[in-house]
């Protein structure tokens, strides 16, 4: 059993057809991080070794029946899990234990799944790269001279390393699809609202989705089954039915029309190479039979202005609770970039100011929401890169923030107008993976897996897994 | 040169529903122990999300209707930001430009109890806005280990609170003093809130400022407002409220008279003295940054839901009190005194309805209103028992009952020989016999007791 | 509109925050900040008369929950105050508040 290579769905057959067990499975992954996180950096706390193996006996007495019985996974630090350590990537919260679950952690738990540990991030979810972590950053498992991504950052490298079966993460403007598309794997940003918020540390409320990072899409969607649905304790969820995800996944891609947003591929400073990739796979994506169609987003050039003066402004709020008194150190704790959004927020949000940026921000966020919808009714599914270049060094963007801001193009007005999207990996280039964003209508989760996984049945590009 | 006091008002109304206004803790803090009644939610920790309180939100619209106010057809929360150590979130979930109401008013006019027919004040307050928040948790002053600090306990934080805010239409403490008692009075027969100022249920922030008056002749005001207003807070009762007033009346007239401004700012009543002092304030502080609150989807109301509610609000004291004057040919204090609070009036339409004609609604309001009858632990019944007891002891004198005693034992013989030998439903026959006889001067408990007493002998 | 954000603004800010940003970081906040300008002027270009601002994609209204109490959710004292940075008889403690 190779670690590296295993899904949830080959591991719960292979508890199920006695192949191995739980505790083989657990320490498997234990091995891996004891190996690697030392220098990769993925996991910031790893739950002790005694009580894991403990939970994976309990099971290993079971029949296996519970959806995730036995699935080893890592959360981000965002998650809150009762009596294991919680630091949304940030000095503030280095010795905070909180005293109750986020309803995901309960409903994971419920399905049976096992929690390693909690991985690194960009510290509040504020970034793109892992850098922006107030720990030692995680890195590149296909190279780790460069950045995973972010700001799920930890959660993707622990997947790809083999630490893991599966990790969560939130989207808030790109923090899962982007590392998962530069480890090679697969992720959701759900519709927002389809999955609680309820216990995930905020940033930015009305942008914050709770998504997941697996091997394959069959695995992300029967997570997505067990993650999604209405939470009493979370009010922006709504009634709608969780369908069996990952039970429709099969046939072609026949009778699907597929988007291209022109200003996306229009973009100057998109790598060529990720074009190329990006192209490719459309091209594969044609020759399953999807009918591929241009179509237009005309405020895409404006959505990155409306997520900054947004996104900042709810991140102020959010983080004002952070005061010392009840949890947590202090404000001067706060790093540079956490200081410098809610400074940001703070000015767009203040008197004098508030109906230039942020009422006007909000007026844009309704015309690109709009524009999603119109394409909607023209196609099933907008297919773009996930990332406009390749994993970048580490060092290259963390200077320059608006640099860094703009590797999120393609992927924050998606959470603008709180649609699904999943990364899918499309290729290589060279030994650096590129992912392919495939965007859906609202609550539209089981249309883009679908798509997601005719595609990936036909490439295998998660069957490459990462060189150490 | 003369100057007027320009008055408006805002009250915080304490809602009492049995949990928080977004989340489930139990609402009822007074006197429990600290931090016992929080959770995730109302102790602002990372990751938890607030859920409105249905009831809490109806009840807002109840007090609005009730206030003739205009029900918001779509209405919203909204996140209010400050720092300060009794706020978790370091901000208050509120509302702000869509309030659940707008645009009412409350007539003062003629309140018998708290002032004379003399001088009756009759005036419309209007009423600006009411709208619904959550409370902040509570902060003391203390010295621990040597060093001077303060404790929060959060179990108020998230109680759902109304806050009515007036136009600033009052110019006397009087008027101040019966619209704060009226609206109690509404509030408490709505039976939304305890609203107890002692307990802090209820609380006043009144905000003063002077204006020249122009001229005696004209009545007509000018309508232009002072350029500055001081608010008062931490007055938890009506006396303190007047007294608050009339020191803030006092203090920026000398001001004014001497050419100063009185300073735009918060002050806070200390009771010890009888006085109020500035409390120290950075200039950040009104600056809010109110953005509409992403966790709570906004609220919309139909007619029909709004008349269904509109319904639950029965009779006010106002025109119950009319009621009262005309139906029962009370007089105004009377019936003033009567209604002054709802489970009185019921109790005394109540007697009403079971009385004997005999006994005259005079008799029992004057009973009611006089005697302090604690109406919780007597029963209308038992109250009608007592009227007729005292009544009728001035109504038979002692020889008349001899006489009826004496009758009935000698029209009954064998029933008497009966209860001697311990029948007890002889005796119920003999009181039955008795009643008769006494025509209703007199009641079956006292007979009986006659009865046995002259046995006995 | 390119004008960086003077220190007494990035003071005013700081203040409203409560952030602590030392002068030596001053110039660095007033670049970052007035960069946010930049992406404010390209919003005004746009033209959004008549257009309503969005606050929620969900679309939903009136959610509620019943007036119960959720015994569930109720934390202990000690679970209350277990990451308090300073606790006594129950309560937090903050470093004197001066109303006056």
């Amino acid at each position: 059993m190779d670690i590296k290579e295993l899904t949830i769905q080959s591991a719960l057959e292979g508890f199920q057809k006695k192949k191995f067990t739980v505790v083989d499975v657990v320490r498997a992954c234990l091995a891996n991080i004891q190996k690697y996180n030392d220098d990769y950096h993925a996991l910031l706390t790893v739950v002790d070794e005694k009580t894991l193996l403990c939970q994976a006996e309990k099971i290993d007495k079971t029949d296996y029946s519970l959806p995730l019985s036995g699935i080893p996974i890592v959360l981000k630090d965002l998650f809150t899990t009762t009596g294991l350590r919680t630091t949304a990537g940030s000095k503030v919260l280095e010795h905070y234990t909180p005293v109750y679950d986020a309803t995901v952690v309960a409903r994971l738990k419920a399905a049976g799944a096992i929690i390693i540990g909690k991985a690194n991030q960009d510290a509040w979810g504020h970034g793109s790269s892992g850098e922006n972590t107030d720990y030692i950053p995680a890195k590149n498992p296909y190279d780790p001279s460069r950045v995973p991504g972010g700001s799920s950052s930890g959660s993707a490298v622990a997947v790809a390393l083999g630490m893991c079966l599966a990790s969560t993460g939130t989207d808030t403007g790109s923090s899962v699809r982007g590392p998962a598309a530069f480890c090679n794997l697969v992720g959701l940003k759900p519709t927002y609202g389809r999955v609680s918020r309820y216990g995930i540390i905020a940033m930015a409320s009305s942008f914050d989705t709770i998504g997941h990072i697996t091997k394959t899409v069959y695995d992300n969607a029967l997570m997505c089954e067990i993650t999604a649905g209405k939470d009493a304790y979370d009010a922006t969820t709504g009634d709608q039915q969780v369908p069996t995800y990952s039970q429709g996944l099969d046939g072609t891609l026949r009778g699907k029309t597929i988007g291209l947003p022109k200003e996306y591929f229009e973009l100057k400073g998109m790598d060529p190479r990720v074009r190329d990739a990006t192209q490719a796979a459309i091209k594969k994506m044609e020759d399953l039979g999807a009918r591929v169609i241009e179509v237009s987003l005309p405020h895409t050039t404006v959505a990155m202005a409306c997520y900054y003066i947004l996104v900042p402004s709810e991140v102020s709020s959010n983080l004002a609770r952070f005061d010392g008194v009840r949890f947590g150190c202090g404000r001067e704790t706060f790093g540079l970039e956490a200081k410098r959004r809610v400074m940001i927020g703070t000015y767009a949000l203040s008197s004098g100011y508030y109906d230039a940026y942020y009422q006007t921000a909000a007026k844009i966020r309704t015309l690109i929401k709009k524009d999603f919808d119109d394409v909607f009714t023209k196609v099933d599914a907008i297919v773009a890169p996930s990332s406009p270049t390749l994993p970048f060094t580490i060092g290259e963007r963390s200077s320059d923030p608006v640099a860094m801001y703009l590797s999120d193009i393609f992927m924050c007005p998606v959470n603008i107008s709180g649609v699904p999207a999943v990364n899918v990996p499309c290729g290589f280039v060279g030994d650096l993976p590129v992912g392919l964003q495939i965007i859906g209508p609202q609550f539209g989760e089981q249309n883009i897996y679908q798509i997601a996984s005719v595609y990936e049945k036909a490439t295998e590009w998660y069957k490459r897994t990462t060189p150490v | 040169m003369n100057y007027e006091p320009i008055i408006g008002i805002e009250v915080h109304v304490e809602l009492g529903t049995a949990s928080k206004m977004f989340c489930g803790c139990p609402a009822d803090h007074f006197g429990k122990e600290p931090n016992t009644q929080t959770c995730p939610v109302c102790l602002g920790l990372p990751g938890a999300l607030p859920v409105p309180n249905k009831k809490a939100v109806e009840w807002t619209i109840l007090l609005g209707l009730a206030l003739g106010c205009t029900i918001n057809e779509e209405s919203k929360f909204d996140r209010k930001h400050y720092f300060y150590p009794d706020l978790p979130k370091g901000y208050q979930i509120s509302q702000y430009d869509q309030p659940l109401a707008i645009g009412g008013s409350l007539e003062l006019s003629n309140n018998p109890i708290i002032q004379s027919s003399n001088n009756p004040i009759k005036k419309k307050i209007r009423i600006r806005r009411v709208h619904l928040e959550e409370d902040t948790g509570k902060l003391q002053h203390a010295v621990v280990d040597g060093q001077r600090v303060s404790l929060v306990d959060f179990n108020r934080s998230g109680v759902a609170l109304v806050e009515i805010v007036t136009e600033p239409d009052f110019r006397s403490v009087e008027e101040v003093d019966l619209f704060t008692k009226k609206l109690q009075q509404i509030v408490r027969y709505l039976r939304i809130s305890s609203a107890d100022m002692e307990k802090g249920s209820m609380r006043i922030e009144p905000s003063i400022s002077m204006r020249k008056v122009e001229s005696r002749k004209s009545k007509v005001e000018s309508g232009e407002y002072p350029n500055y207003r001081v608010e008062i807070k931490n007055i938890n009762s009506f006396k303190f409220a007047r007294k608050a007033i009339e020191y803030e009346i006092i203090r920026q007239t000398e001001m004014l008279v001497h050419g100063d401004t009185p300073t735009q700012q918060t002050r806070g009543y200390v009771e010890a003295k009888g006085v109020t002092v500035a409390q120290r304030e950075k200039e950040e502080a009104h600056d809010y940054r109110y953005f509409p609150e992403p966790d709570i989807p906004p609220m919309r109301w139909e007619s029909s839901q709004l008349s269904a509610i509109s319904r639950q609000i029965g009779e006010l004291p106002d025109a119950k009190m009319k009621r009262f004057i005309t139906a029962y040919g009370l007089s105004a204090y009377d019936a003033g005194l009567l209604v002054e609070t709802k489970e009185r009036a019921e109790y005394f339409e109540q007697v009403i309805r079971q009385k004997s004609a005999v006994i005259s609604l005079k008799t029992i309001a004057n009973w009611i209103i006089n005697k302090k009858v604690d109406i919780e632990k007597t029963s209308p019944a038992q109250l009608l028992e007592q009227i007729v007891e005292s009544t009728v002891v001035s109504a038979i004198t002692d020889s008349e009952m001899e006489t009826i005693i004496k009758q009935v034992l000698l029209d009954n013989v064998k029933a008497a020989e009966d209860y001697k030998n311990g029948k007890a439903q002889a005796l119920m026959f003999l009181v039955g016999q008795a009643m008769r006889l006494a025509k209703g001067k007199s009641t079956a408990e006292i007979l009986k007791i006659n009865i046995i007493e002259t046995i006995k002998i | 509109m390119s004008d960086l954000l003077s220190p007494t603004e990035i003071e005013h800010i700081a203040a409203l925050a409560h952030l602590i940003i030392t002068t030596d970081h001053y110039e660095l906040f007033a670049s970052q900040l007035s960069s946010i300008l930049v992406f404010i002027s390209k919003l005004q270009e746009v033209p959004i008369i008549d257009v309503a601002p969005t606050s929620q994609v969900t679309g939903l209204v009136n959610v509620y929950r019943e007036d119960v109490v959720d015994q569930a959710r109720v934390l202990s004292q000690t679970q209350a105050l277990s990451n308090a940075h300073q606790k006594h008889n129950g309560f937090f403690v903050v470093p004197a508040v001066f109303e006056s």
